[in-house]
Order: structure tokens, then C-alpha cells, then sequence
């Protein structure tokens, strides 16, 4: 039986620009798929499709049970949709707004207005609800968007980009709402440049480059195959970076060739300028203890240590050669990132 | 966050389809777009500026120099020119729709009501509903300036109602046009420009502010066929105002029927390629 969402060999062409190249995906009941990838890579188009938005050239889409293509009307009334641009009207107050929504879900009025205050209190919004939207935040508003969107309580929620723009406390604020969506049953198809939040989120992945799914699998699937956890080390002083190779080729992982990307000779890769070395390695904490020990034998002082697990920004290199880019990701960094995957990222763009 | 278990999924209720749907939902979003005239009174006041401004230029500028039924008298004119006046309102009422329509794709509203259950045309109807609200208010007050300036009715209430009916009808038929462009333009601002100047053509050539015969033959068969002097006609022959057409173009002749002809028309034309336009719409 397929998922609570499912779509086959969805073709979306705009002009040349083949922005859907023949997407399947079947996200199964009370899970969350991710779909990740760069701006203009297909995943707006996808969401547009599956929300009765957008008519695909060919191919099939089943929500909640129903044909897409068929009973828009009644895929419609079994979803919900939070866009990222926030599309809440912002000289209507929030209260105005969800009561609109409510309606034309066909609610009646008593039950459109209870459904608001509950809606309200639920998203931290009481307080400003009967100022007009123009007056919130950003990260009130994306919350006053995702209420709109669960004024039904929806089995089926689509998020397009629901995080892009929020800063670190909305976003945190954001996912929790989004967790405890997903613990109460629903299935929920999110798009997002933010690894990070792919990672946090989803059950499944489909990485998404040009209109087609390059990669799917759950996040540690995608990370296993670039290939394994390393060390990174940054030492004191320039005059250190030799003696702290020789320590560190003797950890490197034998045998399998680390990813091309990130370590070419399966040696120590050195970064002079940063003093950082990075080896392949297997072994985890134990070995990083060992490591340590190891160099603080040798003398070598270090400013900082770690070991890192692959991020997916290096599936989305190692699959695509080219970095999920956009600066905004980078700049904008989810709260919650490990200075080694910060690291990580300065790595990359000083090897650019 | 207040940490409420979200209670089980459910569908919205099965729409109930139909005619009584599709009111509901226009009712519903034409409360929302009266709402927001409310929020910003800007946007009313100089909706109603505009028409008095027309009103004392035309009456004081030209006046005293144009011709009405073979005499030049300032007070001649002016009560000549209101039906002109009014006629004009209604239709640059439109330019509002048209841009607030624009302004719901660029900010994404129109795929929020596209995702929900309603009825297909609701988000059109409810918002012409509205324009035809303030639209019907603009009238009112430009009505009190007009008395104020010199203009009267001669035929009495009920007729001058009917005359105000069929501008406001040829005003909701325009907002339809309004309503496409809108769709089809890819900014708020290109809406605004793009709903405005195609009315300087159609509420000039006509006969809202001059008398036709002093045109050239083909340009007064402009005139005279076309449907905003129609409603011009009807209701300076409704308002028992000066210089009705002596034209034996059919529609100067019917006027009050032709207005009405027009206006379902467009309605009925304008409104099947908005819906239509509205199903497809990417913002």
C-alpha cells in the first residue's frame, strides 16, 4: 500500500527548465521525508504539485489516499500547507486570519473561532492576537502560518522551507512545534536547504539536485557513504603542523579509500593557514582519547580538537560535486551546530 | 510552547458544494478584504478624492468653453458631466481590484486559498464584492459633492436609483477585468499602471465628458458603441440630466438596455477567464 504521500514519475517543465525530471516518492504514514537540495533545484515545484497547486506534465501523486490529479478539491481538505513566505494577511490580525482559514476549510463560525483561540494560545500567540500581523516578527508570523495550515489538524502537512529566514531561537522554537506534530501522527513532507535540519528532522531523505532525486535514505544511510568519522585537529603554532602529521598518519583508517573530497591521498590533509589537520580514522571517542595522549607526548599543543561524523553538506558534495551552497545557509547557521561542523564548513570554503 | 498533545487528525468537513458554498466563501473573503480597507483608510480616502477632484476641475476648467446641446453654460455642463463623472468612478474603482489581487500572488495568499477547499471563484467573487463596497460608498459621497456643485435629478428617486444601479453593475463588471489583469501581471505596481491605462481611452472616447457630434464620424461610431457611454446615456436619460445623445446608434437610442447588455457580458466573459486564470495562477 503506498504512503500518505506518494508520487511516480512526476515531469514539471517550465519553458526548457525541466524543474520536476521524473520524481518518485512515498513517504509512509506518521513519517517525515526531507526533501533537501540547493534553491531551484525542484522541490517548491514538488510541493506545489502534491498541494493541488501546480498540474505536473505526467505522472501520478497520491495524498491521503487520494489522487491528486483526480480530486484535487478532496486531497485538499486532508492537507495542510505552510509556504515560506509566510502567507498570512498582514492587516487582518491573527485571530481575523485563522478564523479566515477556518471557514474556508468549511468550518462553521462557532467551530472556526474556537479553533483560532486554541490555535493562539497553542502557538504563543494570545497576547498579539488581536493585532494585525504586520506588526510581528518573522518568527511570530511563521507561526501564525503554521497555524493556519493546522487549523484542521491535517494528516497530511507539507512545509516549504519553514525555518529559511528565522534565527536561531525561532527556528529551535519551530522544530519543537514540528516534533510534536510529528509524535501526535502526522505525516509531513518538509523542503530544506538546511542540512542541519533534514538531519534533525526527518525519518527520510531525498536528496534533490536539477528535478530528480540524486539520493534517498535516512540520514545515516546518506552519511555512511561518504565515508566515516574523522579527526580534526588545530594546533598552537605553525612549527607543530609537522610533528602532529606524523602523529596522525599513524590513527589514518587503512584500507578503504576515504571520500575524494575531503582527504585525496587517504592521508593527513593540512590546512597552513588554519594550522588544521584532518585524518580519516575508525574508532571514535577511544581513539580520539588515544590521539591526545599521543600528541601530548609528543609535545604538539593544540588550540582544538574533535571528532566529526560526516555532515550532510558533505553527502550533498560527494553527491553532487557541488556544495548545497547558497551563503544564507552558512551565514545562518541552525543553533545547534557542533564547532567541528562549523569547522567543517570553513574548511570547504577555504579549499574553494 | 505550550505542550498540548495535538488531538487526532481530521478532514475538513465535506464541502457543501454548490451555490450556497460558493457565497459563503465569497462572503468570507470579502469580509477579509473590507477588513483591510478598514486597516488602511488610506487607500479609500483618495479613492474618493480622485472623483471630487474630476468633478471641480472639469466643472471650473472647461466648463465655461464646452459646448452641451448647443449652448456653453458652466451650470449646463455641470449637470451634463456628472453622469460622465460617475460613469468614470466606478470604472477606476477597478484598478483596485486588479492590484489587490496582484498583491495576494506576490505575497502568497493566493496559494494559501488555493490549498484550502473552497469554492473556485470565492477569492475572485469576495474581492470584486468588496471593491463594489466602496465603490457604492465613493458614489454616495461623490453624489453629495455633485448636489453641492449645482447638479440635480429631474425624474425623480426611484429612476435616479435605477441610474445609480446600472453604474454600479457596470462598476462590478469592470472589477472582473480588473480581477484578470491582476492575475496576469507579475507585480502589484504592474497591476496598478496595467488597470489604469486602458480606462483613459475607454472613458474618453466616449461621451462622459463632451458631446459626440463634434467627433469625426468613425471615432463618434467609438463613442457611441461603446458600452461605458451606454451607461453614461442611461443615466443622464434616468437623472433627466442635459445633453443625451441625439445618435441613432442603436445602443444611444436603448441605453438602459444596453448597459445592461453590456455589463453581463463582461461579467459573463471576464469572469470565466479570471476563474480560469485564477485555477492556474503561480504567483
Amino acid at each position: 500500500m503506498p504512503g500518505a504521500i506518494y508520487a511516480e514519475g512526476l515531469v514539471k517543465t517550465f519553458g526548457d527548465v525541466r524543474a520536476l525530471d521524473g520524481v518518485d516518492l512515498d513517504v509512509p504514514e506518521g513519517t517525515v521525508l526531507g526533501l533537501l537540495g540547493p534553491n531551484g533545484a525542484g522541490k517548491t515545484t514538488a510541493v506545489r504539485v502534491l498541494t493541488t497547486l501546480l498540474r505536473p506534465d505526467s505522472g501520478k501523486a497520491v495524498v491521503a489516499g487520494i489522487d491528486v490529479l483526480k480530486h484535487p478539491n478532496e486531497v485538499r481538505r486532508s492537507i495542510g500547507l505552510s509556504g515560506q513566505f509566510a502567507a498570512v494577511d498582514e492587516y487582518l490580525t491573527g485571530r481575523e486570519n485563522l478564523r479566515m482559514v477556518g471557514r474556508l476549510y468549511q468550518m462553521n463560525a462557532r467551530a472556526a473561532k474556537a479553533r483560532a483561540d486554541e490555535l493562539l494560545e497553542r502557538f504563543n500567540l494570545s497576547d498579539a492576537a488581536d493585532r494585525t500581523a504586520k506588526t510581528y516578527s518573522g518568527g511570530m508570523r511563521r507561526r501564525l502560518d503554521l497555524a493556519a495550515a493546522l487549523v484542521v489538524s491535517p494528516p497530511v502537512m507539507f512545509m516549504d522551507e519553514p525555518t529559511t529566514g528565522l534565527d536561531p531561537r525561532n527556528r529551535q522554537q519551530l522544530w519543537s512545534i514540528i516534533q510534536e506534530l510529528v509524535a501526535g501522527g502526522t505525516t509531513l513532507l518538509l523542503t530544506t536547504q538546511y542540512l542541519e535540519e533534514a538531519d534533525h528532522l526527518a525519518h527520510d531523505i531525498c536528496v534533490v539536485d536539477h528535478g530528480r532525486v540524486i539520493a534517498r535514505g535516512t540520514s545515516d544511510q546518506l552519511k555512511a557513504r561518504t565515508g566515516g568519522e574523522r579527526v580534526e585537529v588545530v594546533v598552537h603554532e605553525r612549527e607543530q603542523i609537522d610533528p602532529a602529521r606524523a602523529v596522525l598518519a599513524a590513527f589514518a583508517k587503512s584500507g578503504e579509500s576515504p571520500a575524494a573530497a575531503d582527504s585525496p591521498s587517504g592521508a593527513v590533509t593540512v590546512e597552513e593557514h588554519t594550522r588544521k589537520l584532518t585524518v580519516p580514522v575508525t574508532g571514535g571517542a577511544k581513539l580520539l582519547a588515544e590521539v591526545i595522549r599521543e600528541l601530548d607526548t609528543r609535545g604538539v599543543e593544540i588550540d582544538d580538537i574533535g571528532l566529526r561524523r560526516p555532515t550532510l553538506d558533505d553527502v550533498f558534495i560527494s553527491l553532487t560535486g557541488h556544495s548545497a551552497e547558497d551563503s544564507a545557509a552558512e551565514s545562518d547557521d541552525p543553533g545547534n551546530s557542533k564547532s567541528a561542523a562549523k569547522s567543517a564548513k570553513s574548511t570547504k570554503e577555504a579549499r574553494k | 510552547m505550550t505542550a498540548t498533545t495535538e488531538a487526532p487528525q481530521s478532514v475538513a468537513p465535506r464541502p457543501r458544494g454548490g451555490i450556497v458554498q460558493s457565497t459563503t466563501d465569497s462572503l468570507v473573503v470579502a469580509r477579509r478584504n473590507l477588513i483591510r480597507m478598514t486597516r488602511i483608510p488610506e487607500v479609500v480616502l483618495f479613492g474618493l478624492i480622485q472623483p471630487i477632484m474630476f468633478v471641480v476641475m472639469f466643472s471650473y476648467v472647461f466648463g465655461g468653453s464646452l459646448q452641451v446641446g448647443g449652448t456653453v453654460s458652466p451650470d449646463v455642463y455641470r449637470n451634463f458631466l456628472m453622469a460622465g463623472i460617475f460613469a468614470q468612478t466606478v470604472t477606476f474603482a477597478t484598478a483596485g481590484a486588479g492590484a489587490g489581487i496582484a498583491d495576494d500572488m506576490h505575497k502568497g495568499l493566493i496559494d494559501r486559498f488555493r490549498s484550502l477547499p473552497m469554492a473556485r471563484g470565492a477569492v475572485l467573487t469576495g474581492r470584486t464584492l468588496a471593491d463594489l463596497v466602496q465603490t457604492a460608498l465613493t458614489v454616495v459621497v461623490l453624489a453629495i459633492v455633485a448636489v453641492l456643485v449645482g447638479w440635480r435629478i429631474h425624474e425623480g428617486v426611484l429612476k435616479a436609483l435605477g441610474a445609480f444601479a446600472l453604474l454600479l453593475l457596470l462598476g462590478y463588471a469592470f472589477s472582473w477585468i480588473g480581477a484578470l489583469i491582476g492575475l496576469s501581471v507579475r507585480t502589484p505596481e504592474a497591476a496598478t499602471s496595467g488597470g489604469l491605462i486602458w480606462l483613459f481611452p475607454v472613458t474618453f472616447i466616449s461621451n462622459a465628458f463632451v458631446d459626440t457630434s463634434g467627433m469625426t464620424a468613425w471615432l463618434r461610431h467609438i463613442a457611441d458603441w461603446n458600452p461605458f457611454s451606454a451607461t453614461v446615456q442611461a443615466c443622464r436619460v434616468l437623472f433627466g440630466n442635459p445633453g443625451v445623445s441625439e445618435s441613432s446608434a442603436w445602443p444611444m437610442e436603448h441605453p438602459v438596455l444596453a448597459s445592461l447588455i453590456w455589463s453581463v457580458v463582461i461579467i459573463a466573459v471576464f469572469r470565466t477567464l479570471a476563474v480560469r486564470k485564477y485555477r492556474s495562477a503561480t504567483a
